[in-house]
């Protein structure tokens, strides 16, 4: 059953919401504004009371799966929760109404709490200096490999290329792309990580940079990450690693000790800041004293005990963000990591990484794991065995949401064919971790069975299984008032 | 404090299970060189010693509801309706992800398509994304579009473009190989002449942003005009609020809207998170940073939304696609389209049209002052210079009016160093008459 749409429920002359009476005199437009500047037409905005709204969206809401609601076992997502008091920290009026050209005497209470996030996060990855200004993994990527851009350029050095694994995130060479770079794709050796002797085939005086991922998407923990560092330290290549894992590590190992020059960290996995569906994230960026000069500005300082932007670096690559980042996902992550302390951070790996060889042992025998051994955070099994009845990861994981379990990640990495990869966080409990495994051995069991029931499924949710195909060829965006151009007008 | 569940007996059957004697044989690969125990970071705390600590922290900031704030620059205060902190906050709005799984992401879905058409209806044009990180990357993405579509390499952008939204622009093109070239500003409009001077056929993309930093409404279409002549895009970066009684970017010809997004349902909450919209026309859909929803049927021909034209994002297309963002700002999406249904057509008009009275009434009493002066001859809609004269400076002013509570206008020498004596002063809904008079008697204490 799904609902209309809001405009669907417009009735003109209808209010959701009113502001005061002027107390000053109105002004029309006209009076004051050239008439080219006035506006001619209405946006077709709904026109609906309050409740229309409030009604309208908690059903919507309804539809939704969602960590709050469901287990969420998206592998690379960490879909941990999203404790209840860093929201009620974040609507703090003293952090979520300040205005950013206020003067830094008036928000250091703001500037204190960046700072020692900063700090933290320092202290977490081993690294010299962190930016909190970008603005989700992707935007500190980015921001990363200007960095590596500025550094080889300040060295005299213009290197063209960046190796990335192919088991890599497709953010990672659409960030380099975007930076100038062409991408050198490297093959992953027989146990799934970086090969020594392809990386050092591929290393030479037109690579700026590895970027990596650690662990890697499949899971599995770089053993050889000293030795990698040091040989692409050899030839001034410089080591970027993809943080979105950083939540296998917590209190277990820093990317700093290991040579990682920079790297960035995805808040809203590893420091539980809601997903928001599909945000806000945020994407600081860390790097070694080496690095720091080319951090993007302004940058908080204290000096003696009082707190202020510093605004300027002849070095920096600049801003990325129009103003200081996404500051209301840093207040919740701040809560997040003095709410846990030292303790609390390396349990929430320790249990991460227990959970996930948990769920894999009791899955053991159900679908195979190509690359099988300890993982860390999270592990990818193959769904290619189902191929004979037709059944692809895509028709599993559409069968699990009629059991009530959102998808693991599919058809990723692409090094796994027909990959399924799971992360279930140290947030849930071995009794949800059972119940998934025993849906999924169902799943598994229908396939092998009744292969109809899962190629047909989900059957249970709001709607069934979407025609993909019609929305990409036909592709309808927004919805017109004239020529009611959803099809089937729906219920309720 | 901590919300791991399993308890220390669960964790060692676990352990049984897994066929390990401890955790440390699980990560065995990590290497004995870099296996580190010791955390640096304080201890964990309670509930409510992490409120007292944040609420100690939030009290030695002065919060805009405290003052009288007069300060614009590309962030604006607005009201927020409860209704979207109600909605919002809801955990099936907060913590799913990205609606990759359609059949189980309707509610977001759903929510993604009307937020698209609300924003096409705002801003004038055919297509909307989901949103992009902020305004200011937007114009970055926008540049990128620009480039992309009309394989040309020179940019250029009004000096009246938000600096911050130029810098990031720069930062954005580092490695791309183009040229920014800056248009100055007359009068406190971007100088068409100089405009037309510029634009050759190497010209890809023309940047202006309406009201401009100073406050004033641009000479929109004729520039648009100008730079299709000689086949280059035009971008404009609009501020949504004014777009109850401006026209449109759609309206003037514009290719590609842009805007910071955040003031339509979301506190300002120190800069960000912000919301980048981004629209164009249908020519350019293909080329669309970012994601898009789009409404098509399930296998029972029931209506049904989706992600769509995926192959444009970095999870499908890696290094051949049309932007790398994969998280936006989904949640600030949502308020915005709570927001915009709980106005409608005729809520935004009377919030427009309160900022524009509000601006104008705070305009002329200020200019009552004998060394105020309004600095550009310009039409604006909330936010204008002023010129202080008789050597009384920004800083001076400021300081005066912040005994009185209140925040004066922001300083304009940080950004355009020769604008020494000008400040730039934004009156929005939230101010009343009684404290605009306020504002008004205490600055006629200031002396130089």
């Amino acid at each position: 059953m799904t609902t209309p749409l809001i405009f669907e429920r417009s009735i003109p002359g209808r209010r959701g919401y009113r502001y005061a009476a002027s107390d000053v005199p109105p002004i029309a437009p006209v009076e004051v504004l050239p008439a080219e500047h006035v506006r001619t037409t209405t946006p077709a905005w709904p026109e609906v009371a309050e409740f229309d709204v409030v009604r309208h969206y908690t059903r919507l809401s309804q539809l939704n799966f969602s960590v709050d609601t469901h287990f969420y076992p998206l592998g690379s997502c960490t879909m941990k929760y999203n404790p209840k008091l860093n929201e009620r920290v974040a609507a703090m009026p003293g952090f979520a109404w300040l205005h950013p050209l206020q003067p830094a005497s008036q928000v250091q209470g703001m500037l204190e709490l960046l700072h020692g996030l900063e700090q933290m996060l320092c202290a977490i990855t081993g690294m010299q200096a962190f930016t909190l200004q970008p603005a989700a993994g992707a935007q500190g990527e980015l921001t990363g490999l200007k960095i590596i851009r500025a550094y080889h350029q300040r060295r005299g050095q213009r290197r063209s290329t960046i190796l990335i694994p192919d088991s890599a995130h497709g953010t990672n060479p659409a960030s380099a792309a975007l930076s100038g770079f062409s991408v050198v794709q490297l093959k992953s050796g027989p146990d799934g990580l970086i090969d020594l002797n392809e990386l050092k085939a591929r290393l030479n005086g037109e690579v700026a940079a590895l970027m990596l991922t650690n662990p890697n998407t499949l899971g599995l923990f770089e053993r050889q990450i000293k030795a990698i560092t040091a040989l692409a330290h050899e030839q001034d290549v410089l080591i970027y690693m993809d943080g979105a894992n950083m939540n296998a590590l917590l209190g277990i190992c820093r990317p700093g000790d290991m040579g990682v020059d920079l790297l960035q960290l995805n808040l809203h996995k590893t420091f539980s800041t809601p997903h928001g569906g599909g945000g806000p994230g945020a994407g600081p960026v860390g790097v070694t004293q080496a690095l720091e000069p080319f951090l993007p500005l302004p940058r908080v300082r204290k000096r003696g005990r009082q707190f202020a932007w510093h605004e300027q670096g002849k070095h920096s690559v600049g801003r990325v963000h129009g103003w200081f980042g996404n500051v209301g996902v840093l207040v919740r992550a701040y809560a997040y990591i003095r709410t846990l302390g030292r303790e609390g951070l390396v349990r929430a790996s320790e249990t991460a990484i227990i959970n996930a060889n948990y769920l894999k042992a009791r899955l053991r025998g159900v679908l195979p794991v190509p690359y099988d051994q300890h993982c860390m955070h999270e592990f990818v099994m193959t769904a290619k065995l189902l191929k004979a009845q037709g059944i692809t990861a895509w028709d599993v994981a559409k069968r699990l949401l009629d059991y009530g379990f959102y998808a693991p990640t599919v058809f990723f990495p692409l090094i796994v064919e027909d990959a399924l990869m799971i992360e279930p966080t140290e947030t849930e409990s071995k009794e949800t971790l059972d119940q998934f495994a025993e849906a999924l051995i169902r799943v598994v069991e229908e396939a092998r069975q009744q292969p109809d029931t899962v190629k047909r499924a989900p059957r249970r949710m709001p709607v069934e299984r979407l025609d993909e195909v019609k929305a990409a060829r036909e592709p309808n965006l927004r919805w017109r008032p004239a020529e009611a151009s959803c099809p089937t007008a729906p219920h309720g | 404090m901590d919300y791991a569940p399993n308890t220390d007996q669960q964790l060692k059957d676990m352990l049984r299970t897994i066929g390990v004697g401890s955790f440390e044989e699980l990560i065995h690969a990590v290497p004995g060189d870099v296996h580190q125990r010791s955390l640096h970071v304080p201890h964990g705390l309670s509930e409510a010693q992490v409120l007292e600590l944040t609420e100690s922290l939030a009290a030695r900031n002065i919060a805009l509801p405290q003052v009288t704030s007069f300060l614009g620059a590309g962030q604006y205060h607005h009201l927020v309706p409860t209704a979207v902190d109600a909605l919002s906050s809801r955990g099936e709005w907060l913590t799913p992800y990205t609606p990759y799984q359609a059949e189980a992401s309707q509610g977001s879905l759903q929510a993604i398509y009307e937020f698209q058409t609300m924003v096409c209806e705002l801003l004038g044009m055919d297509v909307a994304n989901a949103s992009l990180y902020d305004g200011a990357s937007a114009v970055g993405e926008a540049a990128v579009v620009a480039l992309r579509a009309t394989g040309r390499n020179r940019l250029l952008v009004a000096e009246a473009l938000h600096p911050h939204a130029r810098q990031v622009l720069s930062t954005y093109l580092q490695g791309a190989g183009a040229i920014l070239q800056e248009i100055p500003t007359v009068n406190g409009l971007t100088d068409l002449e100089a405009l037309a001077k510029a634009l050759k056929d190497d010209v890809a993309g023309v940047f202006l942003q309406h009201p401009n930093v100073f406050g004033c409404l641009e000479p929109m279409a004729q520039a648009a005009d100008l730079a299709h002549r000689v086949g280059a895009l035009f971008a404009a970066s609009v501020y949504p609020i004014s777009l109850g009684v401006l026209q449109p970017p759609g309206a003037y010809g514009a290719d590609i809207a842009v805007a910071e997004g955040r003031c339509l349902g979301t506190p300002v909450a120190y800069g960000g998170p912000g919301l980048g919209l981004f629209a164009t026309t249908q020519a350019l859909l293909r080329r669309m940073p970012g994601r898009l929803a789009g409404c098509t049927v399930d296998q029972r021909g029931q209506r049904g939304y989706t992600l769509t034209l995926q192959t444009r994002e970095q999870h499908i297309r890696r290094e051949k696609a049309t932007s790398n963002i994969c998280t936006n700002e989904g949640l600030i999406a949502l308020r915005a389209t709570m927001f915009m249904s709980l106005l409608g057509p005729q809520g935004l008009r009377e919030l427009s049209e309160a900022n524009l009275s509000k601006a104008h009434y705070a305009a002329s009493h200020l200019q009552e002052l004998p060394w105020v002066r309004l600095a550009f001859d310009q039409p604006f809609f909330n936010e204008f210079t002023l010129r202080y004269e008789a050597g009384i400076t920004p800083e001076a002013v400021n300081r005066a009016l912040l005994k009185a509570g209140v925040l004066g206008g922001y300083g304009l020498k940080t950004w355009y160093p020769l604008l020494d004596q000008h400040a730039l002063w934004c009156v929005t809904e939230t101010l009343s008459r009684e404290r605009i008079d306020a504002a008004c008697e205490a600055l006629k204490k200031v002396r130089a």
